[in-house]
């Protein structure tokens, strides 16, 4: 059987996802669970439970031997489903083969850079996206292919080898230093994702760090001050991107606050005097 | 009418002295117009946008600046220029010598290829960009006045960037010639600055090169024409209006759009006699004495309005998916109205156009004017239709080949390109590989906007608003293509 990758969406311009202008593959499913998290429909593959059904008002959703079915023609993009889902996801899901993804980006290539994958976390799916990265790479060489992770799968395994080699660059998140805070925010450890960020740097495959500031919850100069120190002596960008409550799952919201211009600031200050030569505030 | 505008309260001095001459102009009648034509103009389906009654100067005039850099100006007193200062002055001085439609000049040069000679120190030099950038602002007013940069890197080319960044004027408007050999950093610094102010838009080089064999200028709102040269006249058919005269898509083919073609190419035959033979410009003009101007490279153009219309019509498409832009269906037809045009005007020989166009006038996809009604600009998806930006490109591009003297789009972009505007390169990149010719963009956060190819500042148009006074005629026209065409309501490219 060939490979199939479960996408929940494709931007086929995209500003914000590596370096000139992509196409942003987002992969359904991650293995954590952030209470900022902007798009928590991706979190999880749906469960087939039914209960969005009812609240669909085109009836572009529907249950078939026990497996939801979703008419894309019927879709009015209204998000009801994916607001009513209890489970973190949508059933709005596309199944891909590589094909399929080379077909959508066969499109776009004359104006474009490369595609980025993202998600939920991409890395989820290496085997699928390792195959389209080899046949991108065939393809189109002049194309680069970059993943954007949460670091949560310890790229160093064996079973990542082929993932990272054909990949250009690594967009990596370090949403806290600290252990607790890191639990706490994300679900999970944030030991590994330090070990990405030392292990990313020195295979020279880490573009940029990407650093959400939360006011409050989380030491942010902390984070900061040790990521800064360790991406200085490469290229390596970092983005310290301010906390925004739109996208947000509602029960989450009192409990996260956005920063103020003036801290933002102060981190990209803290950033620069540690070495790093290129930053970004977003 | 004359009274009105002597006492009019609401046009500068310099608008009144224009506004009179154009009504001495109108008050005779010296071409020669066959009924068919004057049925056509009293229709609104041919105009000449505004020409008036007898032509005494070509349209659009397209001076080669390097010559006059080489050797000054004997009728205008001027020696060759030594330093940065005598260079931007003589060129000041000779603008308000070159006429045109406007009575102010709508070519200044590739100014960053005249002044490189002069950069010594570049604090000095900037100054000296920024006051002539001014001082062009303040004193030609009205922004159909196009300076050409590229499409090579200079130091003056990115000073002037820089400038225009920091001033946010509209006048004068920019392009950037942009082919293989622009580098990366000239090409981002022009997006930066067209992110901020509107300009410059991105010719590409190779197809204009190619099409005017050699050197060209980007003149008024974006048309291309020859060095040394120019556009006689500029008559336009409203395609949309026309349409209508058709019974069906093959009728307007074969019958409606020969017929009125043929009147078109007989008034721009007409008119450019006028200028030509009985005017007595290229007997008297200075810039033809001393070399700038030859008339062998001047043309005449051959615009249209309303191809979106003029399609939709005669398909009758109204659901989205039929209509020009989506249906290739509708595509196609299109397609084939552009080429015949073009084949039409390939095939008349005229002795009203110069041997360097072998005699004939060339096709021009007009951007309209302020009063326009149900006509989009030229070949372009109307406002408010606009398909996702690749689609939009890949739509649009085969019309490019057939107007050689202008078409182009414009794209607005959200702020966060701001901060990758490599991102914009990448897409301009692909559209001239796509074979577009010509890329406009600006930002939602702009003062300085494109209206449909001319600029316009925002505020100076909430002025008018308010029944104020302001400087330049484009102002006027900027608010009545707001009002009547929804030409600030582009869609917004972001993410
Ligand atoms: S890692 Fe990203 S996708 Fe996963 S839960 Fe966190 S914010 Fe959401
Ligand atoms: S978004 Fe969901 S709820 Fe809304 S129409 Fe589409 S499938 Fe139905
Ligand atoms: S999307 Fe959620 S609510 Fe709908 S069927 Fe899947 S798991 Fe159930």
């Amino acid at each position: 059987m060939s490979l199939k990758g479960k996408v929940n969406k494709i931007i086929k311009f995209s500003n914000v996802d590596g370096p000139g202008n992509r196409m942003a593959i987002f992969f359904q499913k991650c293995n954590f669970n952030c209470e900022y998290c902007h798009n928590p429909e991706t979190i999880n593959l749906c469960k087939n439970c039914g209960l969005c059904i009812e609240g669909c008002p085109t009836k572009a959703l529907n249950l078939k031997e026990k497996k939801i079915e979703w008419n894309e023609e019927l879709c009015c993009e209204c998000d009801k489903c994916t607001k009513i889902c209890p489970h973190n996801s949508s059933p709005k899901i596309y199944s891909y083969t590589i094909d399929d993804l080379l077909e959508k980006i066969e499109k776009v290539k004359p104006f474009i850079k490369g595609i980025t994958v993202s998600g939920g976390e991409s890395t989820l799916q290496a085997d699928f996206i390792a195959e389209l990265f080899i046949q991108v790479k065939k393809k189109w060489p002049k194309l680069t292919c970059f993943v954007d992770t949460n670091g949560g799968v310890n790229l160093k395994d064996e079973k990542y080898k082929k993932l990272v080699e054909n990949t250009d660059f690594f967009m990596l998140d370090i949403k806290a230093w600290d252990k607790v805070e890191h639990l706490n925010i994300t679900g999970k450890d944030v030991d590994t994702v330090i070990e990405n960020l030392y292990f990313l740097r020195d295979i020279n495959k880490l573009f940029e760090v990407r650093s959400v500031i939360v006011s409050e919850r989380i030491n942010n100069r902390l984070t900061v001050e040790h990521v800064s120190r360790i991406i200085s002596e490469k290229e390596t960008r970092y983005k310290i991107i301010k906390y925004r409550n739109y996208g947000v799952r509602e029960n989450m919201k009192s409990n996260l606050f956005s920063p103020t211009d003036q801290e933002l600031k102060e981190l990209e200050e803290i950033a620069k005097e540690n070495g790093v030569k290129n930053t970004l505030i977003i | 009418m004359i009274l009105e505008t002597i006492k009019s309260q609401k046009i500068t001095f310099e608008q009144k002295v224009v506004a009179l001459a154009r009504l001495a102009e109108g008050s005779i009648e010296v071409l020669n117009k066959s009924e068919a034509l004057k049925k056509y103009i009293e229709d609104g389906i041919i105009c000449d946008l505004f020409e008036g009654n007898a032509p005494y100067r070509p349209r659009y005039i397209v001076p080669d600046y390097d010559i006059f850099m080489e050797q000054g100006s004997k009728f205008l007193n001027i020696d060759k220029p030594t330093n940065i200062w005598e260079a931007v002055h003589g060129l000041l001085i000779l603008y308000k010598h070159v006429p045109s439609i406007t009575t102010m000049p709508v070519y200044l040069g590739n100014i960053d290829y005249l002044l490189e000679p002069f950069i010594k120190d570049e604090d000095e030099a900037y100054l000296a960009i920024k006051l002539f950038l001014k001082h062009i602002d303040s004193t030609i007013t009205d922004s159909f006045c196009h300076a050409n940069i590229g499409p090579k890197e200079t130091k003056a080319g990115l000073l002037i960037l820089k400038a225009m960044r920091e001033l946010e004027l509209p006048t004068p408007n920019l392009t950037i010639k942009y082919t293989e050999e622009t580098t990366g950093r000239i090409s981002v610094e022009a997006i930066k600055t067209a992110l901020v102010t509107a300009k410059p838009s991105f010719a590409n080089d190779k197809i204009f090169r190619d099409d005017f064999k050699g050197e060209y200028g980007i003149v008024s709102c974006y048309n291309g024409l020859k060095v040394g040269g120019g556009a006689n006249t500029l008559v336009r058919v409203r395609l949309g209006a026309l349409s209508k005269l058709a019974q069906s898509k093959e009728d307007f083919l074969i019958r409606v759009l020969p017929e009125v073609s043929k009147e078109m190419l007989d008034y721009i035959d007409e008119r450019s006699r006028f200028i030509i033979e009985e005017s007595g410009f290229y007997e008297s003009s200075f810039l033809i004495k001393e070399g700038l101007l030859e008339k062998e490279k001047f043309t005449g153009l051959f615009g249209f309005v309303g191809l979106a219309e003029c399609v939709n019509n005669l398909l009758g498409a109204t659901e989205k998916k039929e209509r020009f832009g989506y249906s290739d269906d509708a595509n196609a037809l299109a397609l084939e109205i552009v080429s015949t045009m073009h084949k039409i005007i390939a095939n008349h020989k005229t002795q009203y156009a110069g041997e360097f166009f072998e005699n004939t006038h060339l096709l021009h996809s007009q951007v309209g004017i302020d009063t326009d009604r149900n006509e989009s600009p030229g070949c372009r998806i109307p406002v408010g239709e606009e398909p996702e930006i690749f689609e939009h490109i890949m739509k649009s591009a085969p019309f490019h080949q057939y107007c050689p003297s202008g078409i182009g789009d414009i794209f607005v972009f959200d702020e966060t390109y701001k901060s990758n505007p490599e991102a914009i390169l990448d897409i301009i990149k692909g559209a001239f590989e796509t074979n577009l010719r010509f890329f406009s963009l600006y930002s939602d956060t702009c003062d300085v906007v494109r209206v449909t190819g001319y600029l316009v500042k925002k505020s100076e148009i909430e002025k008018l608003d308010k029944g104020e006074q302001v400087l330049r005629d484009t102002t006027i026209l900027g608010k009545g293509a707001r009002d009547n065409a929804k030409a600030l309501g582009r869609k917004l490219r972001s993410e």
